[in-house]
């Protein structure tokens, strides 16, 4: 074979493999560029047109400090902002009091009702915490069961449900699994050996908890401690339907719904939500940098059980039964109400009925069919979007492509109540074509707002889901001749399927419930999706019972979605577990 | 089949600021079953993928028979690859892995059906066909993986070590199937294994990297004999460093210790400061005899055929192997011994 056919056939293929390579890429960075607009479009500008607001004089537009001068100037916000702040601490210090107890007996004896515990720690979070507060009313409030029967038998009564107290207490109520899940994760995943070894150096009892184990498992607390902080300063729903309206969230949705998308107000309110919310965030990020305290080693256990003595026993049954009492109320007082005819100055229901069904039946079809709506579109774009981001950043060399990922994650920081004041003041000029309706109260927005909203949990799921599928499985494919995109095809996304199937319930799920955003872009009430019906049903007390039914059918929503994420996951890690070679 | 040879020119590849590869120029013949060895960091790996088309793209060139193939994408390339880890997909039969290429590549249903059929008796798991990846033993595994590699044809066969995740005695087994398929198959086949025993056993050739250089390139047998240097000779089993220096005088050529022992030099000498002596070329006397070392042993093992001692010579520590037999004879640690260098079998550097 002569030189001249070797350099021929070298120049052909360094030409065919640019032509594949430049095609290659731009199929990747056009989806690239296309989330990039997606993302700039409905998260970047409408949060930034919100930030632009609060910094502009509202009849001049000019650049001023003014706006934050008059809020902090206002008794009425001064008050909002300190008992916003009050709140977020009290129920991290009450979700605290519940979680501990639970993590460290869980994870740190023998105990039979271990895993019945952790299970039940998981039930609060599947209820949106404005559902519940109206069942507390019932059980905790002035004239509720718990006080009634106080005063009956004792003479006295509790302000559980006064004013901010029931903020607070509905909030740790529901937020408390946070620290839970974060805390016996950490305290399972302290190796054995760390604290033999402790105890070989002679340490052991309550010193050694402080000394070794706390601080291990501390990480995890933090974590924990700073979500349920940052959840409970941004939530709308509960203090709304409580009624208890000086404070931030309700402040700004007051401020706009009332006087309208021009006053300032809300848009301050708004930037000191999100900085709380980065702040936060950037907290916890911080103490959790550098301490990745996973020690478990091969041959190493979790963290050593010990069996309880008797008397120890009783006393930790009683108070985990307490807890679990307290935790499980709203559930139980939801159930009760959506039974029950007339629940009003008595311990228990007058008498029980299906009635609320049905008439929550008749009276909200469409919320019912514009959330699975709703949260249909959201959680199959989130997904979609999820897996597409996923792969971009872990999968190839695109320029920015991290980006990608912190702007998506970012929707993390943004409130709803933000982002629905920030859709209102961006799209409230534009209209939909051929319609003529102005695009901020066409129902399409609510379900990209939800979009936004569980984005960052979708893109999680799906970025673990890519990280289980090696490499070499993929390289495999190309090297027996599949091109990417055939790759992507029949390799990527199959094994991905349970870990984007379970990102698509979670999403589909808590996009469901989901008040705080959708209550500022609902236009009218055949737009309206579920949680806005119970919303409104619970606005007057003889559309309670109703609104409990219809809150029962959103329990039974999510709790289906958990459920079905985590059976995907657990059959997802049993499949690539197996699939391990050792 | 037909056969392709692997010609590698001048190829450099780095992960950032760090160089991996250094020059590698090497020239790989039609259907020979070649071996890089080197230990883990060398670039062996990093060098096998470069062919394949993963990682970086290296500069140079990389020729299967006449193709430049570097910047080639992967599925372009008709390289074989076998993964370490095996890569068989979870979600896949074994059937439907192994046809996985043959339908990237448009083949007929019936036809692929035939084809898989044929690789599978070829590998003696017929079997096995619909069962899942994750039902099967590592060796199965194995053999599956590299059936899915060979049903496609590929002009080049490459395996990353492909022994490794199998237990010892699967392995000594498994290496002998892949060197009888390989040698039926008549295909060309890069292996790259840590492990100098496996590529003795199964290589014609090997080349030996570290630190991103091909340190030699060779049969097994002439790397061992003839290494043109320390680390090839340390790599490959263990050897004995002495230093000094080459003296002739007249016909007779010596090689004279910085301590001042001299060993006499069967051929004439080449230049060089260090014989490599191998352990079992020493011959280990009760007494001091012409061209002998006077040694003291300082630690024994024993290794079963061999009983392996530490001694103290020429002001350095030799390694020196004697046969063991029921009835032969131990020296205790503090024994003063002789040693007599057999140095026809020693390479000066």
């Amino acid at each position: 074979m002569s030189s001249f056919h070797i350099g021929k056939s070298t120049q052909n293929l360094a030409s065919q493999n640019e032509f594949w390579l430049f095609r290659k890429l731009t199929g990747l960075q056009s989806v690239a560029l296309l989330i990039a607009l997606v993302l700039i479009g409905l998260l970047v500008v409408p949060v930034g047109k919100v930030i632009f607001v609060a910094f502009q004089d509202p009849s001049t537009g000019a650049a001023t400090l003014q706006n934050f001068a008059d809020f902090f100037a206002t008794p009425l916000f001064r008050e909002s902002f300190w008992n916003s702040f009050y709140v977020s601490a009290m129920s991290v210090v009450f979700a605290t009091i519940i979680a501990l107890p639970l993590a460290y007996i869980t994870t740190r004896f023998h105990f039979s009702g271990s895993i019945l515990i952790q299970s039940l720690g998981f039930i609060p979070l599947i209820m949106p915490p404005f559902v519940g507060a109206v069942a507390m009313q019932l059980i905790f409030g002035r004239n509720g069961t718990v006080n009634l029967l106080l005063r009956e038998k004792f003479g006295f009564s509790v302000p559980f449900m006064e004013g901010l107290n029931g903020v607070i207490l509905v909030q740790s109520i529901h937020y408390f699994p946070f620290i839970l899940i974060n805390l016996s994760a950490s305290l399972r995943n302290i190796d054995r050996s760390m604290e033999e070894a402790a105890q070989n150096l002679g340490s052991h009892g309550i010193r050694l908890f402080r000394r070794i184990v706390f601080p291990l498992a501390m990480p995890g607390y933090i974590a924990g401690a700073a979500l349920v902080f940052i959840k409970v300063f941004d939530d709308l729903g509960a203090p709304l339907l409580l009624n208890v309206n000086n404070m931030l969230a309700p402040q700004a949705f007051l401020r706009i719904s009332s006087i309208g998308i021009s006053d300032p107000m809300g848009y301050v309110i708004s930037c000191i939500l999100v900085l709380f919310s980065i702040l936060s965030l950037w907290a916890s990020f911080l103490v959790m940098r550098g301490k990745d305290y996973s020690t478990i080693q091969k041959g190493g256990g979790g963290i050593g059980k010990r069996t309880l003595k008797t008397g120890e026993k009783v006393l930790a049954y009683s108070v985990v039964a307490l807890i679990l009492l307290v935790v499980l109320s709203p559930h139980i007082g939801l159930l009760l109400l959506s039974f029950g005819t007339i629940w009003s100055f008595a311990p228990l229901p007058d008498a029980y009925t299906l009635q609320n069904y049905i008439t929550m039946w008749e009276g909200s079809k469409t919320f019912i069919l514009n959330t699975i709506l709703y949260a249909g579109i959201a959680a199959s774009l989130d997904v979609i979007i999820g897996t597409a981001i996923a792969y971009i950043v872990i999968r190839t060399g695109i320029f920015g492509r991290q980006w990608l990922d912190y702007l998506a994650t970012g929707a993390l920081a943004v409130p709803g109540v933000v982002l629905g004041i920030g859709y209102l003041r961006t799209f409230h000029g534009v209209d939909v074509p051929f319609t003529g309706e102005s695009l901020a109260s066409w129902w399409v927005i609510i379900a990209l707002a939800l979009m936004i909203r569980r984005l960052p949990y979708a893109l999680r799921a799906c970025t673990a889901a890519l990280q289980q599928v090696s490499i070499t499985l993929e390289e495999c494919a190309e090297s027996i001749g599949a091109t990417k995109r055939r790759t992507i095809q029949k390799i990527v996304v199959p094994l991905m399927t349970g870990g984007i199937l379970a990102g698509f319930v979670t999403s589909f799920a808590t996009a469901a419930v989901e008040l705080s955003a959708t209550i500022m872009l609902v236009a009218s009430n055949s737009d309206a999706p579920l949680a806005y019906g119970i919303y409104l049903f619970m606005q007057t007390p003889s559309g309670r019972g109703a609104g409990a039914a219809l809150g029962i059918v959103a329990v039974v929503v999510v709790a289906i979605g958990t459920v079905a994420s985590q059976l995907i996951i657990e059959r997802d890690k049993k499949i690539n577990s197996s699939n391990d070679i050792v | 089949m037909k056969k392709d040879g692997i010609t590698i020119k001048n190829v450099h590849l780095s992960f950032g600021s760090t160089e991996v590869l250094k020059g590698i120029n090497l020239e790989i013949q039609p259907g020979e079953f070649f071996a890089f060895l080197g230990p883990s960091g060398s670039g062996k790996s990093t060098l096998l993928r470069a062919i394949a088309g993963f990682g970086p793209i290296p500069t140079g060139e990389i020729f299967i028979g006449e193709r430049n193939i570097v910047g080639l994408d992967p599925w372009l390339r008709n390289v074989g690859m076998v993964f370490q880890s095996y890569a068989l997909w979870p979600h896949m039969t074994v059937r439907d892995n192994i046809g996985f290429g043959l339908r990237e590549r448009k083949f007929a249903t019936s036809n692929i059906q035939q084809k898989t059929n044929e690789v599978l008796e070829l590998v003696n798991l017929s079997h096995l066909a619909d069962r899942m990846p994750n039902q099967l033993s590592g060796g199965q595994q194995q053999r599956i993986a590299l059936a899915r590699t060979l049903v496609v044809e590929p002009d080049v066969l490459l395996l990353d070590e492909p022994l490794s995740n199998l237990d010892a005695s699967l392995r000594v087994q498994m290496r002998r199937e892949l060197l009888l398929l390989q040698r039926k198959l008549g295909l060309t086949t890069i292996f790259v294994t840590h492990d100098q025993e496996e590529a003795n056993t199964t290589c014609d050739r090997m080349a030996v990297l570290e630190n991103g250089i091909i340190q030699q390139v060779g049969s097994p047998q002439e790397l061992y004999d003839n290494p043109t240097n320390l680390f090839v000779a340390k790599f490959l089993g263990t050897a004995n460093i002495l230093t000094g220096s080459i003296e002739t005088n007249g016909r007779n050529t010596r090689f004279v210790t910085t301590t001042g022992e001299t060993l006499n030099l069967p051929t004439a000498a080449q230049s060089g400061t260090q014989l490599v002596l191998r352990p079992q070329n020493i011959e280990i006397q009760k007494t001091s005899g012409k061209g002998t070392l006077k040694a003291r042993v300082i630690h024994r093992e024993f290794l079963g055929s061999q009983i392996r001692y530490l001694v103290n010579a020429a002001g350095t520590e030799l390694v020196v192997d004697h046969s063991h037999t029921p009835d032969g004879v131990w020296f205790e640690n503090g024994t003063n011994i002789h040693l007599r260098p057999n140095t026809s079998g020693a390479t000066v550097l």
